[in-house]
């Protein structure tokens, strides 16, 4: 890092994805901004309403809700992924014929779009004729998505295990990959058992990659919205809306405008606020 | 501290070996003595790590045994073998202090907490290591952090044997020398068995009382230093040792006697019965320019500074020679003599008389 | 415990929704209401037929193709140069704008569905290719120059100043000698960024109507409208998978070494 020139000349190599991605980001976040300080009584008239859309979604008790259940949501699957992600990679064989057929099958899920991945999802629990609900309740218990906001939750989270927990192994298994046999023999020389190996060789060498995975894994499920929209539909009742399904709900559905926009600001600021937090303890890790 | 024995011992990384040049080791018969200092010298691709991995229980041999002190340790896994080993790159545990890595071999293997303390301070002492105890392990430099890896293997008083694969590679040149005395200071001090496996000879000559030489997985010579340099039991040895190597040059024998290019030349052996093809060694310390001798025609002075060193060429065969101070180079063609008692005739690499 | 025990369940758990989306796609519509049967008992290509014949089907096809090719180009050609600034100069502003870019990986579509539907109506691109490609660009870019970046730190300095003295031209440096050097890490760029092109849903449905409308917003629609036809949507969902696969297959390589090697 040290050996970086200074050169004010690579800002033209920076300018276009500055362009690109201004033209994405900052117009519509400009719009956002707008709509969320003012009210429209019809269409194209608008009056200055300053923070009141922002008390007025803080202070809701449906936006509450979907905060809450979206802070459970990414909890759970963060508690379920990481550790999960971890114990496949570790076990995973590290050479021979099978690695490249592991890698692929896992990496499914990954690249399968989303609606298709609620869809499958769907099918797949349905209680009376889904392989899943069948056989769960087959062997008794009494599990139905569309009814039990319990069996809701457990198939949304059973489905995001399903889709994402590959990334994290795909990820850890790259930072083993990447610890030299020496550290292993001298672990076996120092008569280290399994779990001391883990804890001081294993478990720091993956330290930038899992930091990565948290990160991804916190940022996507936060902004979660297609699988449980297909999956569910935010239902039964609203036990499974997250924030995205809540907001689009109030944007598209509602089109309530002033009230929509405040609530993606604050939602916007939550992931940034919690990102940097994460990124900021990367950058430090990596200097230091 | 152990005497270790290898007892025929032959290694294949190919499943199901068929002929020598499947197996990366040969044969290899040896007895390393408690307490010594033993350095495994050779090119790269020698076989000498593998020696190596065998005698730490991290690779298990195709055949043949490991002894330690008589018994036979060939099926123990590592930590078993009470060994110690410091790797080329400084292995050390990121997340810990010094003081935690070098307690780490004993904490394992459940030493009280007194006795670990006692151990830990008194081989950071040695080491120098005393200051940076309360540190990170990770922002040192790469000396000290393989003076940690060092520190790891001596901490334990039951260690059979201290093994080095080439610890000083990602040192500063500069420092090398200091780390390699500093070796030498805790060899004497602790009287540990050391094996210390390098291709640099300097590294090999300067560490060990007796260097094991091998090429292309067999053993090739043990000996002294000096025995090394003054009577290589092989040309490979002779070649491989000395800067420049031993000069060998192509001769016919009649009778018993070398002749090179036309004129005799005297030996200090006798070539008794050969198989191959023969040679004469002779270093080239040992080469002199004389009124009359083998015939050579001269290609170059090269001046080292300490000395001179001539290049020359007898019959298609290169020579060198270290020419002293004052004495005038002809140009042309010029004779050579070779010392009689460090001249020695090779029979198919072989020294003839020689113990293999 | 057998250490091949963990990954092989965790693999038989991916595999069996997909199995069963498989499964449905060859049963008929009766079979599937008609109760629950493990594999299809009247095995019918039926629901395949429909797609291959229908052009509003196999066009989502190649409309999700088309924008998803397109912005995986777009994203690469800009970040390539953005990340060697990032990876060789300090400028100012350097830092601001890396985390800048990383921010928008971090924006939910859903915040950005309505403000992006005004803007591309605006200008004129609704309902086309390109809209939803510039739309993915908000976070692949920042994405692809995040792995790339990483990838070029780990080429040596030495590398830029040997070609230099070897008199080649920035041009032809960048392009013949520092661009081959890193094709693993291009490699996992272009990977990670048809993969979110090719799963993102929102913004693609939100700005398409008709012309570019992507396969999976047509399945939506399909669901929806004409009852419930499982079979069909099941089929759907499998030729969804194929372009995926096919991809991971051609990147295998790279995933494991490639993810080591980049900062992600």
């Amino acid at each position: 890092m040290a050996t970086k020139t200074h050169n004010e000349r690579a800002w033209w190599f920076v300018l276009p994805v500055v362009l690109l991605v201004a033209f994405n980001a900052v117009v519509p976040l400009m719009t956002v901004v707008n709509y969320s300080v003012q009210e429209s009584f019809s269409q194209g008239v608008w009056f200055w309403s300053g923070v009141e859309w922002f008390e007025e979604t803080l202070n809701s008790s449906r936006f509450q809700a979907a905060l809450g259940r979206q802070l459970l949501f990414t909890g759970i699957i963060l508690a379920i992924e990481i550790p999960l992600g971890i114990a496949i990679a570790l076990t995973m064989p590290k050479t021979g014929p099978w690695v490249p057929v592991c890698l692929v099958l896992m990496a499914l899920p990954l690249l399968i779009p989303w609606n298709v991945v609620g869809a499958m999802w769907n099918i797949f629990a349905l209680p009376d004729i889904g392989l899943l609900g069948y056989t769960v309740n087959a062997l008794g218990i009494d599990y139905d998505y569309t009814q039990q906001p319990l069996s809701a939750w457990i198939t949304v989270i059973a489905m995001d295990v399903w889709h994402w927990t590959s990334l994290v192994v795909l990820l850890a298994y790259a930072g083993l990959a990447s610890i030299p046999d020496a550290y292993y023999q001298a672990a076996k020389i120092d008569g280290a058992g399994r779990w001391a190996v883990f804890r001081h060789i294993e478990l720091p060498k993956m330290n930038r990659v899992l930091t990565i995975a948290i990160l991804l894994r916190f940022m996507d499920s936060f902004m979660i919205y297609t699988e449980p929209f297909v999956l569910t539909g935010g239902g039964p009742g609203n036990s499974t809306t997250f924030l995205s399904i809540d907001l689009v709900k109030k944007a598209l559905g509602e089109f309530d405008l002033g009230p929509a926009a405040a609530m993606s600001l604050i939602y916007f600021l939550i992931t940034l606020l919690v990102s940097w937090l994460f990124y900021t303890l990367m950058t430090r890790q990596e200097e230091g | 501290m152990a005497r270790i024995t290898l007892d025929s011992l032959r290694h294949s990384y190919a499943p199901n070996p068929k002929g020598a040049g499947d197996y990366a080791l040969k044969e290899i018969d040896l007895d390393w003595q408690d307490g010594g200092a033993y350095a495994l010298l050779g090119p790269s691709g020698c076989g000498k790590s593998t020696l190596l991995n065998i005698v730490s229980g991290l690779v298990t041999p195709s055949e043949g045994r490991i002894l330690f002190d008589g018994e036979d340790v060939t099926n123990l896994p590592p930590d078993q073998r009470n060994i110690a080993q410091v790797f080329q790159f400084p292995v050390i545990y990121d997340t810990m202090t010094v003081y935690d890595n070098l307690a780490f071999p004993l904490r394992n293997r459940g030493v009280a907490r007194d006795a670990v303390d006692a151990r830990v301070r008194e081989i950071a002492t040695m080491l120098e290591l005393d200051d940076t105890l309360g540190r990170r392990a990770a922002g040192l430099t790469p000396d000290a952090k393989q003076k940690i890896s060092m520190g790891r293997g001596l901490v334990r008083d039951d260690v059979n044997v201290i093994m080095f694969d080439e610890p000083l590679t990602v040192i500063d040149p500069h420092l090398k020398w200091k780390l390699r005395s500093k070796l030498k200071e805790l060899h004497h001090r602790v009287r540990a068995t050391m094996i210390y496996v390098t291709h640099d000879q300097t590294e090999a000559l300067t560490f060990a009382d007796r260097v094991v030489v091998m090429d292309d997985g067999i053993v090739v010579q043990i000996g002294t230093p000096v025995e090394l340099f003054e009577r290589p039991a092989h040309t490979f040895v002779g070649h491989f040792i000395g800067s420049p190597g031993m000069n060998v040059i192509p001769c016919s024998i009649d009778n018993g006697q070398a002749i090179v290019a036309g004129m005799s030349v005297a030996t200090e052996n006798v070539a008794t019965a050969t198989s191959g093809r023969t040679e004469i060694g002779v270093r080239p310390e040992f080469v002199t320019l004389a009124s009359e001798g083998v015939p050579a025609r001269i290609i170059r002075v090269a001046d080292t500074g300490r000395h001179r060193i001539m290049e020359a060429e007898i019959a298609g065969a290169k020579v060198h020679a270290v020419v002293g101070d004052g004495i005038n180079i002809p140009e042309g063609t010029a004779h050579l003599a070779f010392a009689p008692d460090m001249t020695r005739i090779y029979d198919d690499g072989w020294l003839i008389g020689g113990t293999r | 415990m057998k250490r091949w025990l963990v990954p092989t369940l965790y693999i038989i758990f991916l595999m069996l929704p997909i199995y069963w989306l498989l499964a449905m796609s060859f049963k008929t519509t009766n079979e599937i209401l008609g109760g629950f049967t493990l594999w299809p008992q009247q095995f019918t290509l039926e629901n395949y037929k429909v797609i291959f014949n229908d052009p509003t089907w196999y066009w989502g096809y190649f409309n999700s193709m088309i924008y998803v090719t397109i912005n995986t180009i777009i994203s690469l050609a800009v970040a390539l140069p953005a990340a060697y600034a990032f990876s060789r100069f300090r400028f100012t502003g350097d830092k601001h704008l890396f985390f800048w870019l990383l921010t928008n990986r971090m924006a939910p579509p859903a915040v950005f569905a309505l403000p992006f539907l005004q803007l591309y109506s605006s200008v004129g691109l609704f309902d086309t290719h390109i809209a939803v490609a510039l739309a993915h660009c908000l976070f692949n870019i920042p994405l692809a120059v995040w792995i790339l970046e990483g990838f070029m730190s780990g080429v040596p300095k030495e590398l830029d100043e040997t070609a230099y003295v070897d008199g080649h031209s920035f041009g032809s440096f960048f392009f013949r000698i520092f661009v081959p050097t890193i094709t693993s890490g291009i490699g996992v760029a272009a990977f990670f960024c048809f993969m979110f092109s090719w799963v993102e849903l929102l913004l693609a449905k939100t700005l398409t109507a008709v012309d570019a409308k992507p396969i999976a917003a047509i399945m939506t629609k399909t669901a929806s409208s004409s009852g419930y036809e499982l079979g069909l949507l099941a089929a759907a969902g499998c030729l969804t998978i194929i372009p995926g696969a096919f991809v991971i297959y051609f990147v295998r390589n790279y995933i494991a070494k490639g993810f080591a090697l980049g900062r992600v």
